[in-house]
């Protein structure tokens, strides 16, 4: 297994405040890999950091055998990285078909000239987009709701949105910020098997989650972090015997 | 289908072409002139309305790109540098430099948002009125607050649109001949516009307005696009502003102030952000109720009370003041919101209802 996505001695400080101290992980190219942690304890830093979002303060990070040393969200997405956002951040007037369709930006090249003149290449492109995004729509299992605003749709609906959009750029590694949070059992069993599906299909997954249930059953290796530092990289099952992870969580017992 | 669009097509074209005719005939020429004021009112709106309605960014200096066109047509076709350059060539430009201003207004208030954006641009329209107001020392480019006179009548093949026209016995005025040059750019803006909305710019843009982190996050390079917006919009204020220039043969600064700005910002907001037909409406309204209440305001006051207790002019004002706070109070979308906008108002008006009940 090669590596898609190597940390090394990430480092990030708000102020005073460390929030992320030397973090190093591997991901592989094809494996889901999980990130946990308590509240606070930088998991979505570490995601904005990777991102573009945050600059980082230290350390590096290579993507796909090269550095990554840019420093802006939308060449993060360029070089193959898309994400999801812990608290969804769907495009809430536009409907659900062009939420997806701005995912496909990337995939695109028509600018303002194609546009007013409407030449030959706009409108195939513009074919094109509008099929795959359909696809999409039916790949994450709502294409029923093409034409439904996105601030209308039900909640589980709008994390599938979300992925879609994400997908629409056809990324090496799928970052996804808490995509079970406020789910019933149900829909996390469905976004389960979608997760499942997007990893056959040939895309790595990250995922971060507080969902122990799901973490341990869907992830070929999950890395713990707490107060900014990883504190354990292993298999699930190991990971749930590490006495370290264990303190983490539950806290030293008392002497 | 085809036929039926097409019918539809011919209806609109038959009453744009007979519109300046009824109500040259009916009402006078000064309501042609304000049909001529209107279009390029629509003009500025789709304008205004790519930066403020498409992108989300609000935008209070938006008429120093209208002045900028104003002046470049002033500048390239009067007396003052002598020079007088054809209408095809001074419009093109006009956009292209009022392009370029919009980028360069725009470059530094990309991290801005709302209010402040709102103030910085605000501040960049007037800095832009007060430039024109005194550069004409050393040396003379603008000739100062005593504006430039003498401008070229807009002229197209060799004929100035101020001579009016005779055709089929009947004699076209020279305002009618610009109502029919502006209809056809105002028409060409429209269907640009129409182009740009249904776009990858286009959902670009509204991607930004909705949420700029999750447009970044979809990789979409929100600088170039914003700017990319700031140029467009800016470039229809340069056609607009080329046109007003040689419609009116004089430009002064105080035709480019802050009021200005304000009122076109109205017009889109009025009409229906992000709706062309919306901001299209807005714009008409707007140029119409004012001089319609001028009209009316002074005879009403005279006949009811016998004498004129408020100055016509203020009373516009105060009118024009009430009708957008009614607009703002019952359609708050505008008078014509986007489809989409407008079912979610719908649908939200009766669970609305029932929490009142409740």
């Amino acid at each position: 297994m090669s590596a898609l996505l190597e940390a090394i001695n990430i480092g990030k400080t708000f102020g005073g405040v460390q929030a992320l101290k030397d973090v190093s992980l591997t991901i592989n190219a094809g494996e889901i890999y999980g990130l946990i942690g308590p509240n606070g304890a930088g998991k979505t830093t570490f995601f904005n950091v990777i991102t573009g979002l945050y600059q980082r303060d230290g350390g590096e990070i290579r993507f796909d055998g090269v550095p990554l040393s840019l420093t802006s969200p939308h060449e993060v997405a360029a070089a193959g990285i898309a994400r999801t956002f812990q608290n969804i951040r769907l495009f809430a007037e536009m409907s659900a078909l062009e939420n997806v369709m701005v995912g496909r930006h990337l995939r695109s090249r028509s600018g303002v000239l194609g546009a007013v003149f409407r030449t030959a290449a706009t409108r195939a492109e513009e074919v094109a987009i509008k099929q795959k995004a359909t696809a999409l729509l039916e790949y994450v299992g709502i294409a029923a709701k093409a034409e439904i605003r996105a601030a209308s749709l039900s909640y589980g609906d709008q994390r599938r949105l979300e992925i879609a959009r994400a997908l629409a750029s056809e990324p090496k590694l799928l970052a996804l910020d808490e995509p079970a949070a406020g789910m019933n059992a149900t829909e996390t069993a469905g976004l389960r098997s979608l997760i499942e599906k997007i990893r056959k299909d040939g895309t790595t997954v990250l995922l971060i989650e507080h969902d122990v249930k799901l973490i341990m059953g869907l992830c070929d290796r999950v890395a713990v972090l707490d107060y900014g530092q990883k504190i354990a990289e292993d298999i699930p099952a190991n990971v749930q015997r590490d006495a370290g992870v264990i303190s983490a969580y539950l806290g030293v017992p008392n002497e | 289908m085809q036929n039926k669009k097409f019918a539809g097509f011919a209806l609109i074209a038959i009453a744009l072409i007979a519109l300046p005719i009824m109500v040259g005939i009916g009402f006078g020429n000064a309501w042609v002139r304000m049909l001529d004021f209107a279009l390029l009112y629509i003009m500025l709106a789709l304008g205004l309305n790519i930066v403020v309605g498409f992108a989300g960014l609000l935008d209070l200096g938006y008429i120093a790109f209208y002045a900028v066109g104003a002046y470049i047509y002033a500048l390239l076709a009067s007396p003052h540098f002598g020079l007088h350059w054809p209408l095809w060539a001074i419009l093109p430009i006009g956009a292209l430099v009022a392009g370029v201003f919009g980028i360069l207004l725009g470059a530094p208030t990309l991290r801005l948002r709302g209010d402040y954006l709102a103030i910085v641009t605000l501040g960049f329209g007037e800095i832009i009125r007060i430039f024109l107001n005194n550069l004409n020392a050393p040396i003379n480019i603008t000739n100062g607050p005593k504006g430039i006179a003498g401008i070229d009548p807009l002229t197209i093949a060799g004929q100035p649109l101020t001579k009016g026209m005779d055709l089929f016995g009947f004699h076209f005025h020279g305002l009618y001949l610009y109502y029919y040059l502006f209809v056809i750019l105002a028409l060409l803006i429209v269907l640009v516009t129409m182009r740009l909305e249904n776009s990858r710019i286009g959902r670009a843009w509204v991607a930004i307005r909705e949420d700029e982190i999750a447009a970044k996050a979809c990789g979409i390079n929100t600088r170039n696009v914003k700017l990319l917006a700031f140029a467009m919009g800016a470039s229809f204020g340069g056609v607009a502003g080329g046109l007003f220039s040689g419609f009116q043969q004089f430009v002064s600064p105080e035709s480019f102030g802050l009021f200005e700005s304000i009122m076109v910002l109205c017009m889109v907001v009025l009409g229906g952000m992000g709706n062309i037909p919306g901001v299209i409406l807005g714009a008409v309204v707007l140029t119409v109720l004012p001089e319609f209440f001028r009209y009316w305001a002074g005879p009403a006051q005279q006949a009811v009370f016998g004498q004129i207790f408020i100055d016509p002019e203020s009373m516009r004002l105060l009118l024009f003041g009430i009708a957008l706070i009614l607009v703002m109070r019952f359609r708050p979308m505008g008078l014509l919101p986007s489809a989409r906008r407008k079912a979610e108002l719908e649908h939200l008006a009766p669970s609305l209802d029932d929490e009142g009940k409740a």
